[in-house]
């Protein structure tokens, strides 16, 4: 019994992985496409762990999930800003200029 | 239907199709490749397991990273070291907002996060000898961990001299080098640990370079080569 409700489950787990792939790849925004790949990475660790390798689900789950998105969303952090017409050498060269304008406009999403 | 296909078609050039026609080719290959994997491969499971008591760890899977393929773990520590190069040599650190943003609730959780985190962390890289854990899970929580202080804007990380930032990054890769050179100059083959201490000569080099991959992930995070005077980054 117990068997046919965990083969219930994976199939649930891999429609959600398949679907959440979709929307993240397909996602115009890019937040939300960074948040979906966040989600997509904790699922993932989730089926490592029904593959019987748990070695794998801790490493996806703390860098697939935990450190990759961080990165991407800091990455978007700095892509927002060179669209500003801002060039990223300029951001290097004029940090504590830039730090005072942040403290004008509060934080932007990311 | 069929008008929106051929629309998507018509947007694309000819390289883009033939990209999504070889990607197509490969998912199939892929696939045919798995559905004829054998159930278990027999041979290399009872080559591990006739070798596990020489490697001088329980854990199977500890025993192929360090031991029997330690060479291929050496190049992964490696890329990350260049990895943090890269980045350093692209720009400067940028800070993430201001201290007075950070509300009271997050520095509370920030202080009764980190030194938890640094124990899991530790207990991971002790548990790889035996169960499911190592160097990288470990280094990933060390990492999490940095990320959370920078994201906190904790000011000593920015008070942490850039040269014990560059001393932890190549730490652990020179350990883990200076043990295969050693066991090359001593044994004549590279990574090749003399039988009875490899247990924790393996022990050290995780240990290591956890710390290390931990650092070069918060830095990576950080986005940036530190001022000489005074720096990003944090400490494990």
């Amino acid at each position: 019994m117990s068997y046919s409700i965990l083969t219930f489950f994976d199939l649930i787990l891999v429609l959600t992985l398949l679907s959440l792939s979709w929307h993240l790849l397909n996602s115009e925004d890019i937040f939300k496409a960074v948040v979906l790949f966040i989600s997509f990475g904790l699922l993932m660790a989730l089926a490592w762990v029904r593959m019987r390798a748990p070695d794998v689900a801790l490493a996806e789950a703390a860098l697939g999930a935990g450190l990759t998105g961080p990165l991407f969303l800091a990455a978007l952090r700095r892509m927002n800003r060179c669209h500003k017409g801002e060039r990223r050498l300029d951001i290097d060269e004029n940090r504590d200029g830039d730090n005072e304008k942040k403290m004008e406009q509060p934080h932007q999403r990311s | 239907m069929k008008k929106k296909w051929n629309n998507h078609i018509r947007g694309r050039n000819p390289f883009q199709l033939l990209f999504l026609f070889l990607l197509f080719m490969l998912t199939v290959i892929l696939a045919v490749i798995f559905c004829n994997i054998p159930e278990k491969s027999s041979v290399l499971e009872a080559g591990i397991v006739s070798m596990q008591n020489q490697s001088g760890v329980n854990s199977p899977v500890t025993a192929v990273l360090l031991n029997f393929r330690g060479y291929d773990t050496l190049l992964e520590v490696m890329v990350l070291l260049i990895a943090v190069i890269g980045v350093w040599s692209l720009t400067k650190a940028t800070s993430f907002g201001n201290t007075a943003d950070i509300s009271p609730v997050q520095l509370g959780v920030v202080h009764l996060l980190t030194p938890v985190m640094c124990l899991v962390a530790a207990y991971l890289v002790w548990q790889g000898s035996h169960l499911a854990g190592g160097a990288f899970q470990g280094g990933a929580i060390l990492g999490a961990a940095g990320v959370l202080l920078l994201v906190s804007e904790i000011p000593w990380t920015h008070a942490v001299p850039a040269l014990v930032l560059r001393i932890g990054l190549v730490f652990g890769p020179l350990i883990f080098t200076g043990i295969a050179l050693y066991c090359l100059w001593a044994r004549g083959g590279l990574l090749d640990y003399p039988t009875g201490s490899a247990g924790w000569l393996i022990l050290l080099i995780e240990t290591t370079c956890a710390l290390s991959i931990g650092l070069t992930l918060a830095l990576l995070f950080a986005g940036g080569r530190p001022d000489e005077n005074g720096s990003e980054g944090d400490i494990q």
